[in-house]
């Protein structure tokens, strides 16, 4: 059995209660922290730790919090990223809805260690039902004085705020994030200047995945250099895998990086293969925004090398024959599944939710869907093909946010991968299915 | 501060800290300027979003010789020492410029025939000069009716390429936030708060910011196409604004009035929606000269100061 730092106590009963989630041990992290250790010091075991950003890009958090302003004068803030809207990705609100106690420790320790007085959890807004656990979470944090004034008589203080969203995937990108938690539209904001100087209403602030946080107290208690001792490479620790489609046991899932994704997906501890003894086709294996790979090439590398759940392995061969480790959503394809029809609701997707700001990707999304629609239904030409190509490129890398680089991906590495299932549409005049 | 040395397009200008891309290119002028459908000097926070003016960095400063990864927005960001920029010397720009002009005109309607813009239509600079002859598109363009935008404006939502500068100018002038953008991505629609139009003297300044013919002036609406009209500076005696303006002639009748723009578009002053919309007598302006147009457009090629027409009796300057 894999360590298990974020899953350890999720099955047991009332977790979500500050008695029960006290009694195994919770808070002792934020004991520990505020009597022995400096706020800098605090930075430093994270960084020996080398955990990465879980939502996505996968930044060094003890780095990110490294760059904050320490020298402005004004007050800093620490906000918790709970927008989770990335499709196949279902493993935050695992976290929230079940160990909200968790989150919340985590939230102190990263808000101490930056200095923050004030500290924001952003929760979807469809999470609604997360939330209000959230919320009763810290009202019991609240009266047993792990938040609020001179926590447990160290001198620091923490108010932490729970916003919901209002059902944007946009504001999960850190700065639309802050608009938003600002009562504004959720547009993301032109880079630079990046948070750690100018963040919420102007001042130094942090933004921090639900998974990232909710490995602190862990780290805290155990020392950066215990999480450091698990993983490969620059893989450090555990990672939350929310595994779905055709395998047989769908669910979320706590591993040591540097997993192969062979054992991951066909061992009975994890997915336990594919269903009803079908074959797998291809796996998106960081959430839909990652480029998709054929079953030849997510469980070996170009190289032959067996293919490891880790940011390194997993994007061995750069887009050209790897991916991304993502936010962890791992979606499984069998060879009942049409690439172009998946692809097409991906488009639907980022299309539906792009904001519109910048041309390439409000046109380009709204195009690329049409294109596809027009392929998967029997209309489309060998051209069109050519011309998602074309479209995708001239998205990628000319826009304000990642976004228009997510919905690029998934289209350039599907043609790359799958041309002939495209072709096979435009022959057929409509979808092999 | 020492000045800061940049080549763009092999050409060196020096310029203070801080200062863009565009605007040292606009030091130098000429081609080596990008094309801005977004920002506007004068506006804080615009630009960044239409990506028209995205050049390649192929030194980022004297310290750092490394190309930037990815080609960045000029209008905003600054200049470093010792950093060269390659505009239309670069083959990878001017393709993204062209496949960004593509993007722009996927879902505009192409009625530059019934427009009031047309002639100094940015969006038809730019499809000149970067535009694809033929066109990729087979897909039906998305559609909305035009909308009155209090009494003296008209919102022409098909042919708007959100960028933002009308809800910028709105938001400098009043708190109030009854101007914005409704709605995402290429749904999003500039729209007015329960069709509360913004109520302030400067309000017609949204019209003059406009790049497109989104926002156009009720009282010129299909007067004249604006080729066949005379720019004047002009100004008058105004309580509100400096009075000073760009009269628009044909005949001696005034069919419109508008700001002062500069060559790249740019109001050289906000005037009031009184100067604007509510005096088109020829004796209410004192005329001082005939306005210096540069303009590039296909439409406007034939500089209107020249035109003679037999037979009238307009003033000739
Ligand atoms: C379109 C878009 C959506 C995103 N959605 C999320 C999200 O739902 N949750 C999240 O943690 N990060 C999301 N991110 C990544 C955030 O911008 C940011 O990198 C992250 O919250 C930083 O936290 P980390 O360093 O702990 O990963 C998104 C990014 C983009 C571009
Ligand atoms: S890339 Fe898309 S989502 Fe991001 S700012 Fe531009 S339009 Fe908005
Ligand atoms: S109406 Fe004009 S100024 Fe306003 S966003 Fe659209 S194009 Fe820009
Ligand atoms: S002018 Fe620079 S992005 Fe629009």
């Amino acid at each position: 059995m894999a360590t298990q730092i974020l899953l350890n106590n999720i099955d047991v009963p009332g977790l979500a209660n500050f008695e029960v989630y006290r009694q195994l041990g919770g808070y002792s992290s934020v004991v520990k922290t505020l009597k022995n250790l400096t706020p800098d010091q605090v930075t430093g075991e994270v960084t020996k730790s080398g955990l990465r950003g879980r939502g996505g890009a996968g930044f060094p958090a003890g780095m990110k919090w490294g760059f904050i302003d320490k020298k402005s004068e004004k007050p800093r803030y620490f906000v918790c990223n709970f927008d989770e809207s990335e499709p196949g990705t279902f493993k935050d609100r695992y976290i929230g809805q079940r160990n909200p106690h968790q989150l919340i420790e985590g939230m102190i320790l990263g808000a101490y260690a930056l200095g923050a007085g004030s500290a924001y959890i952003y929760v979807r807004g469809e999470l609604f039902y997360v939330l209000r656990i959230i919320e009763k979470a810290i009202e019991e944090a609240y009266k047993q004085g792990f938040l609020g004034q001179n926590i447990l008589g160290s001198g620091y203080s923490l108010d932490l705020y729970c916003q919901p969203g209002a059902g944007a995937y946009i504001c999960g990108e850190e700065t639309a994030l802050l608009e938003s938690l600002e009562g504004k539209r959720g547009n993301p904001r032109i880079k630079p200047p990046f948070p750690a100087l100018v963040g919420l209403y102007g001042c130094p602030t942090v933004v921090n995945n639900v998974e990232t946080i909710a490995a602190l107290p862990w780290i805290l208690n155990n020392g950066g250099e215990a999480y450091a001792a698990i993983g490969v490479e620059n893989s450090k620790g555990t990672k939350l895998i929310s595994a779905c489609g055709h395998i047989k046991k769908p669910g979320v899932y706590e591993i040591e990086l540097g997993l192969p994704v062979e054992e991951f997906i066909y061992s009975d501890e994890y997915c336990g293969g594919i269903r009803n003894g079908h074959k797998l086709k291809a796996v998106v294996a960081g959430g839909s925004s990652v480029p998709i790979l054929p079953a030849s090439l997510i469980l070996k590398t170009a190289a032959g090398e067996p293919r490891l759940m880790s940011y390194e392995s997993l994007s061995e061969g750069g887009f050209q024959s790897g991916t991304m480790l993502g936010s962890g959503g791992f979606i499984v394809m069998d060879e009942t599944t049409c690439i172009v029809k998946n692809l097409l609701t991906f488009a639907r997707f980022y299309h539906h939710e792009s904001c519109g700001q910048c041309s390439p990707c409000r046109e380009g999304t709204s195009w690329m869907e049409k294109i596809l629609h027009r392929i998967e239904n029997g209309q489309g030409t060998m051209k069109d093909i050519d011309l998602l190509v074309s479209v995708s490129k001239h998205i990628e890398g000319n826009t304000i946010c990642p976004l228009g680089d997510a919905a690029a991906w998934p289209v350039a590495s599907a043609i790359r991968h799958f041309r002939e299932e495209f072709e096979e549409h435009v022959k057929l005049q409509k979808c092999p299915f | 501060m020492p000045l800061l040395k940049v080549t763009i397009d092999t050409i060196e200008v020096e310029v203070e800290a801080g200062t863009t891309i565009m605007n040292a290119a606009r030091q130098i002028g000429g081609s080596v300027v990008p094309p801005a459908m977004c920002y506007y000097s004068k506006l804080e926070g615009s630009g960044g979003k239409c990506r028209t003016c995205l050049v390649k960095v192929s030194r980022s400063s004297s310290k750092d010789i490394r190309p930037l990864p990815k080609l960045v927005a000029a209008c905003r960001t600054a200049v470093q020492d010792g950093m060269v920029v390659q505009n239309t010397t670069s083959p990878e720009v001017m393709e993204s410029r062209q496949a960004i002009t593509e993007f722009l005109l996927l879902n505009h309607p192409l009625d530059c025939p019934v427009c009031d813009q047309a002639g100094e239509c940015h969006l038809q600079d730019l499809s000149y000069e970067h535009g694809l002859e033929d066109t990729n598109t087979v897909e039906e363009r998305r559609t909305f009716e035009p909308v009155d935008i209090g009494d003296y404006i008209k919102l022409h939502m098909n042919r708007c390429i959100l960028c933002y500068r009308c809800v910028m100018v709105a938001d400098q002038l009043t708190d109030k936030r009854v101007h914005g953008v409704l709605g995402r991505g290429d749904h999003s629609e500039i729209g007015t708060h329960i069709s509360k139009a913004i109520d302030n003297d400067f309000s017609g300044n949204m019209i003059d910011v406009c790049p497109v013919g989104a926002l156009t002036d009720k009282t010129f609406r299909f007067k004249s196409r604006v080729w066949f009209t005379k720019p004047l500076d002009a100004h008058r005696e105004c309580p509100t604004c400096s009075g000073k303006t760009a009269i628009w002639m044909k005949g001696s009748e005034i069919l419109r009035v508008t700001g002062r723009k500069d060559k790249y578009g740019e109001l050289e002053e906000y005037i009031c929606n009184d100067c604007r919309f509510h005096h088109k007598d020829a004796s209410d302006w004192i005329i001082e000269g005939p306005r210096a147009i540069e303009r590039h457009s296909v439409i406007s090629q034939n500089h209107y100061e020249k035109l003679k027409t037999p037979g009238t009796t307009e003033p000739e300057f």
